[in-house]
């Protein structure tokens, strides 16, 4: 069975949502410590939301130099799908393993909310399940939210391709859309191999029936089919 | 001998900065007129190890590059006490 490991850093409060998920999509999800030096034969790995350290600096900041980050940052060169959602997508941005950084809300306020995004690319590690163009309406729960980055930086991730999820207002719709003042509407990128994978939004809470619907299942069940293929691979 | 090293952090020209725009706004309903342009940071202290001030400067540099400030995001003052 594919292995996907969930990284717990301390502060970390949304892995059990994922792990759980992992299990839902069929793999084998591994909960591993922000400590351990090695991924335990894990194909993926995601870095669920939540804090770590307080966020102290800043969001990410102190993480991205956790022992595990140096075993997390040869599998991800190697291709294999990493994905950080919330905390973890920052955590990946102060890690240089995706561009930009996240920033604070610009209502300088938490905001829980649904959000709808649409899917702006679907070859990545966790998009395959949903088509391009399509609108998903999933929670999303943040202080710090606000994707940045230099004009030619944001021009080169929209040139390649790189927008993977973005915040978008659907007609008649009484949501207001970007939820945090991102540039760009951007809600999630990707690095130029598609392999690795950022997002604010929490597919994870919205992954099972008995919370009112599965749609955020998709990102965890093509995670899983991208892990069974390096299992297969090797 | 160790040296009183400050940093500040301060957000990059052109970047939003809604703490500094919610000051400025304050500071306007306070009655203070004329101020512009305000921009909050962080400012942290450090006791640093050093032979000499200009040491202890580069020091909090390479602190500065690898963990106390985001490039991407931010600015960086560096001053050494005397």
């Amino acid at each position: 069975m594919p292995r996907s490991a969930v990284i717990r850093f301390p502060g970390r409060n949304c892995e059990t949502e994922t792990l759980r998920a992992i299990a839902r999509a069929g793999g084998e999800p591994a909960l591993l410590d922000y400590r351990d030096t090695d991924l335990q034969g894990a194909q993926g790995v995601i870095l669920p939301g939540g804090f770590s350290y307080g966020d102290y600096l800043r969001s990410g900041a102190i993480a991205r130099f956790a022992p595990v980050m140096g075993p997390l940052r040869a599998l991800a060169e190697s291709g294999a799908p990493v994905l950080g959602i919330c905390n973890g997508f920052q955590i990946l941005c102060e890690a240089h393993l995706l561009p930009g950084a996240l920033l604070h809300n610009t209502q300088q306020r938490f905001t829980a909310r649904p959000v709808d995004i649409r899917i702006e690319r679907t070859d990545t590690a966790c998009t395959g399940h949903y088509t391009r163009g399509q609108v998903i309406r999933v929670p999303l729960a943040h202080g710090e939210g606000r994707f940045v980055a230099d004009e030619a930086t944001l021009d080169a991730l929209e040139t390649a391709n790189q927008v993977v999820l973005r915040y978008v207002t659907v007609p008649g719709s009484d949501l207001p859309a970007n939820p945090n003042g991102a540039t760009r509407d951007i809600a999630g990128i990707c690095n130029p191999e598609g392999n690795v994978v950022g997002f604010m939004p929490h597919p994870e809470r919205l992954a099972d029936p008995v919370l009112g619907d599965d749609v955020g299942l998709g990102f965890f069940t093509a995670l899983v089919e991208r892990c069974r293929g390096a299992e297969v691979g090797a | 001998m160790t040296f009183r090293v400050h940093v500040r952090v301060i957000p990059r020209p052109g970047l939003l900065d809604p703490q500094g725009q919610a000051v400025e706004h304050a500071l306007g309903s306070l009655g203070f007129g004329g101020v512009r342009d305000v921009r909050v940071g962080k400012a942290i202290e450090l006791g640093i190890e050093a032979a000499t001030p200009a040491e202890a400067e580069a020091a909090a540099r390479r602190m500065c590059e690898r963990l106390l400030a985001n490039p991407v995001t931010e600015d960086v003052v560096v001053a050494v006490d005397a």
